[in-house]
């Protein structure tokens, strides 16, 4: 309870020290049935950070990351993003806001190529009306050569020309990963949620992976919420670090700080038996 | 009020037939995910089955019972084997008309039968006509024997399923099919003697039905009914398929009593529609949602 | 195999992607305006129906196998549309605003339907839609005064720019015209924002939503879409059989609409097309078959046993439909002989278990 009330006092010091409060997630829980699977939950992202949270299985992390997709209805807490209360809004105003995320276990568009798979991640700048689009106007045209344009500086950015007109549903696990993030970044969101993106890949590929979050944060200057297992990753390009444990915070603060925090260690050890 | 309890006796005893074919549905639901729509004509061949073995071999009626029973079972279990096993794992959908496929090759091959075609005949029962009278009220022992016979196939159904090892096998392959086949539950064989099982009670079904609607070709379109039932119930629950038949054939009897002409034979699927709206997953049904 | 480089993005969003298709569907389209001068009336008759059927599976195609979702009632639309037709035309409306409104009625029905059916998944919507059907058929055969209810309603030809269009030639230009420009209105669309929304509903609703799709609009929009193509057909239909009973629009009806589909090949447009003919000749292959049959078989039970074996085969056998056999064997042709068996392995049909979603 100390560690909590510990990172509680923390965040609100950040506040006081005047921290533009990007995106803020306060007191933030849900129930399933009689397990509160999150419960008191409350950060503040800066803009342009890495902040990841880590936790062992079923600490609930995944269930944040739905709770601010607003798939769940929280129980309790508030969500802000840009000064404006998410709460109540439909699940796709997130992603019109600005707000992308990944899966932890690939949710891909398994039967359309990669290509139109980045394409639906521009849904939120379509224009056209329906009968322009029926017609295809030279309107909708036009805007169709911007959409591919900016779907393809992605596929560079990503290295992904090699399967840009395959059918996802062949591609190895690898590669649908990075497509996943290559979808979320084709939406040029501010706020990028990434959900374990490092599992099931080679330690190559997560060297891929640890740079590519290191140019997402450095070049696009997206901020990026992220949920991680691997810990020299999280060490390398983390900002700042949550752990999170039975769906209760128990230590924020910078990678090393939460890593040899005793209550972390106790919490890894303890669900290690 | 005499009339009123006639009238719903009536339809508690249609209610029976379509909770059996609604109950059909259901077990084959829970064990492959897989909506049958052939339902309704197993039940016809049924029927069939059991016309003949009452004129061709000339067996008592209990005995036609268990004889069109066991030849359905047969018949559902080479369903299973020949056309379901195939798909499975394929979109709920495609097997969905693969089993529409299979009931129009029922309801054509019962055509090409000789001695079956495409005519109607009466399946006789020992209750016949007779009626008792209760106070005012005539009571066709038909009915009470219908109401009867469901009561005790459910129980029948109910005991397999608590106490049986292959019933507790089939419960558990239901209920997560992965699950039960680390626990060395032959699940493809289970699910096979499941689509047996409910062909077995499709049998059944259409000897209760006979004596009302007689037996042709096409009497299994009685199952487009039973759907609303299941629905209504919940699809996927066992005790649901029985009250959603109870229901629907209740509120057919009435609107056939109280409502213009024509509302009888949409009162089904005007329940379904309301029922549907306030809870999208039937009374008794779970809404399940995707983990990500 | 042909190898196309990309140099621009415009080449993806060409309807024709290389000469060899401007070539052949030119000469499909060739052949298909020249017909009227070499075809029979019998064979002219079954490409008015083809081309209405097509249509139908465009409708259908576009909510079954581009947006994921089941309906079996969309006899109903098909309805709709027909009396729409037949009762403005009745009324001496031009057939050029009598189709639109029946496309519009038959749409707006669709946003009816689908509006709360966007509660509703899986087999709980294939319900309820097929109980729609049930109702609609019931009401048109009590709503005598209107619809002429089971005694029917006759429907004269149509009449375009004040000319009755008569001539089977004619009719079948209309119904070609038609099916034409429902089908580059269904490419447009596919390769437009909103068709992807739908393909990507089909995929995954989460990651749908998560892009920023709104489910409810575009599921809803996805059965008015398709309920008003639908629509369209069923204004030429009521042209075509010119006699209108609500029992051409029960259930069976819709079956045989969503066979259309399931044969030609969920997902693809060109099934549609593909399906269309098929249900059409399937009968003369069902007469054929008849004669080596001995005598006394009803020939309603071979049909029933020849449509039910079809389908079922067709599922077992070959689940992308009959455009999905044609690209195997156009595959198998071009990489002659280095085509692999297996190579189509992986690709299932749409739509998911129930119980993940
Ligand atoms: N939809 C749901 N219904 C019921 N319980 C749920 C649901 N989603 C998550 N839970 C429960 O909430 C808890 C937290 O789950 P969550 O998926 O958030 O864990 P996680 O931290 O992401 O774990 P992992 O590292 O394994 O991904 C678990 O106990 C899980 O069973
Ligand atoms: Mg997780």
């Amino acid at each position: 309870m100390t560690s909590n009330d510990a990172v509680r006092e923390r965040s609100r010091e950040e506040q006081a020290t005047g921290s533009t409060a990007f995106f803020e997630v306060e007191n933030l829980g849900i129930r399933f049935g009689g397990v509160r699977a999150v419960d008191g939950v409350s950060f503040a992202l800066r803009p342009g950070e890495v902040f990841t949270i880590i936790g062992p299985n079923g600490a609930g992390k995944t269930t944040i990351f739905n709770l601010i997709g607003l798939i769940y209805p929280a129980s309790s807490g508030r969500i802000w993003f840009d000064g404006r209360d998410l709460t109540g809004l439909a699940p796709h105003r997130i992603a019109e806001l600005g707000i992308a995320r990944t899966f932890q276990n690939i949710e891909l568009f398994e039967h359309a190529t990669v290509l139109q798979n980045l394409l639906i991640g521009r849904h939120r700048h379509r224009r056209s009306a329906l009968w322009q689009e029926l017609l295809f106007t030279p309107g909708v045209r036009r805007a169709e050569l911007a959409q591919r344009e900016a779907v393809e500086k992605v596929i560079d950015f990503l290295d992904l020309a090699h399967y840009r007109d395959s059918l996802v549903g062949g591609l190895p696990y690898g590669v649908r990963k990075v497509i996943e993030l290559a979808r979320a970044l084709a939406t040029e969101p501010r706020l990028l949620l990434l959900d374990e993106p490092s599992s099931g890949l080679n330690p190559e590929e997560t060297d891929d992976m640890a740079f590519w979050i290191e140019d997402i944060k450095n070049d696009l200057g997206v901020t990026v919420l992220m949920v991680e297992h691997d810990m020299s990753l999280v060490a390398r390009v983390s900002d700042r670090v949550l752990a999170l444990n039975e769906g209760r915070p128990i230590a924020q603060g910078t990678p090393a700080e939460v890593q040899s925090h005793p209550a972390v260690i106790e919490a890894y050890l303890g669900s290690e038996d | 009020m005499v009339q009123f309890v006639q009238m719903l006796l009536a339809g508690t005893a249609q209610g029976c037939v379509y909770a059996l074919v609604a109950l059909g549905f259901v077990l084959i639901y829970k064990a492959t995910e897989t909506v049958n729509f052939a339902q309704g004509d197993l039940m016809m061949l049924g029927a069939f089955f059991a016309l003949s073995g009452g004129t061709l071999i000339g067996l008592p009626y209990w005995a036609v019972i268990l004889f069109a029973a066991l030849v359905m079972a047969i018949v559902g279990m080479l369903i299973e084997r020949v056309v379901i096993r195939p798909v499975l794992g394929h979109p709920a959908f495609t097997v969905v008309m693969i089993t529409i496929g299979v009931g129009y090759v029922l309801r054509g091959v019962v055509t090409m039968v000789p001695g079956w075609g495409t005519e109607t005949y009466a399946l006789s029962t020992p209750f016949g006509q007779k009626v008792l009278r209760v106070g005012g009220a005539v009571i066709a022992v038909q009915e009470l024997a219908v109401i009867g016979m469901t009561a005790a196939l459910c129980l029948v159904l109910y005991l397999f399923f608590r106490y049986s090892k292959l019933g507790v096998a089939m419960q558990a392959s239901s209920q997560n099919q992965l699950a039960a086949y680390y626990m060395g539950i032959p699940v493809r064989r289970v699910n096979m003697l499941i689509w047996g099982l409910s062909a077995a009670v499709a049998a059944f079904a259409g000897i209760l039905l006979a004596p009302v609607t007689f037996v042709h070709s096409n009497m299994g379109f009685i199952g487009l009914k039973a759907f609303p039932a299941a629905v209504v119930g919940g699809f996927g629950s066992v005790p649901g398929a029985i009250v959603g038949g109870l229901i629907i054939g209740v509120v057919e009897a009435l609107a056939g009593r109280y409502l213009p002409e024509g509302f009888k034979d949409v009162a089904a699927y005007v329940v379904v529609l309301i029922v549907l709206f306030v809870r999208p997953s039937g009374i008794f049904g779970e809404t399940t949602m995707k983990k990500v | 195999m042909r190898f196309i480089f990309k140099t621009d993005y415009a080449q993806d969003i060409r309807i024709a992607k290389h000469g060899g298709h401007w070539f052949w569907y030119g000469l499909l389209l060739a052949l298909l305006v020249a017909a009227p001068a070499f075809a029979g009336e019998y064979l002219l008759t079954q490409l008015q129906f083809i081309a209405i059927y097509s249509i139908v599976g465009f409708g259908l195609m576009l909510l079954v196998g581009f947006t994921g979702q089941v309906s079996l009632g969309h006899a109903a639309f098909l309805a709709v549309g027909a009396y729409t037709e037949g009762l403005l035309q009745a009324k001496g409306v031009p057939f050029l605003i009598s189709l639109p409104a029946a496309a519009l009625f038959a749409g707006a029905t669709g946003i009816i339907v689908g509006l709360p059916a966007l509660r509703l998944k899986g087999i709980y919507l294939a319900i309820a839609t097929l109980a729609f059907n049930v109702i609609v058929e019931e009401i048109i055969a009590r709503w005598e005064d209107l619809t002429g209810g089971n005694a029917g309603l006759l429907v004269k030809p149509a009449v375009l720019l004040g000319q009755a269009v008569e001539s089977p030639a004619a009719f079948y230009y209309l119904c070609l015209a038609l099916a034409v420009m429902v089908c580059l209105g269904m490419i447009n669309l596919l390769r437009s924002p909103t068709g992807r929304a739908f393909v990507a509903i089909r995929d995954s609703e989460i990651s749908a939503s998560c892009m920023g799709v709104n489910l409810a609009k575009y599921k809803t929009l996805s059965f008015g879409l398709s309920a008003a193509i639908t629509g369209i057909a069923g204004a030429l239909y009521a042209h075509k059989i010119a006699f209108l009973s609500p029992e051409q629009f029960g259930l069976f009806q819709s079956i045989e609409m969503l066979t259309i589909v399931i044969l030609g090949g969920v997902g693809f447009l060109h099934g549609a097309v593909l399906g269309a003919a098929f249900i059409i000749f399937l009968p003369q292959g069902i007469a054929i078959a008849k004669d080596w049959l001995p005598p006394g078989v009803a020939t309603s039970g071979v049909q029933a046993v020849v449509f039910g074996l079809v389908l079922v085969g067709f599922i077992i056998f070959e689940p992308l439909g009959l455009y999905g056999r044609w690209l195997k064997i156009r595959t198998y042709l071009e990489l002659f002989p280095f085509y692999r068996r297996g190579m189509f392995r992986r690709q299932k049909a749409y739509a998911k278990s129930e119980r993940l979603r």
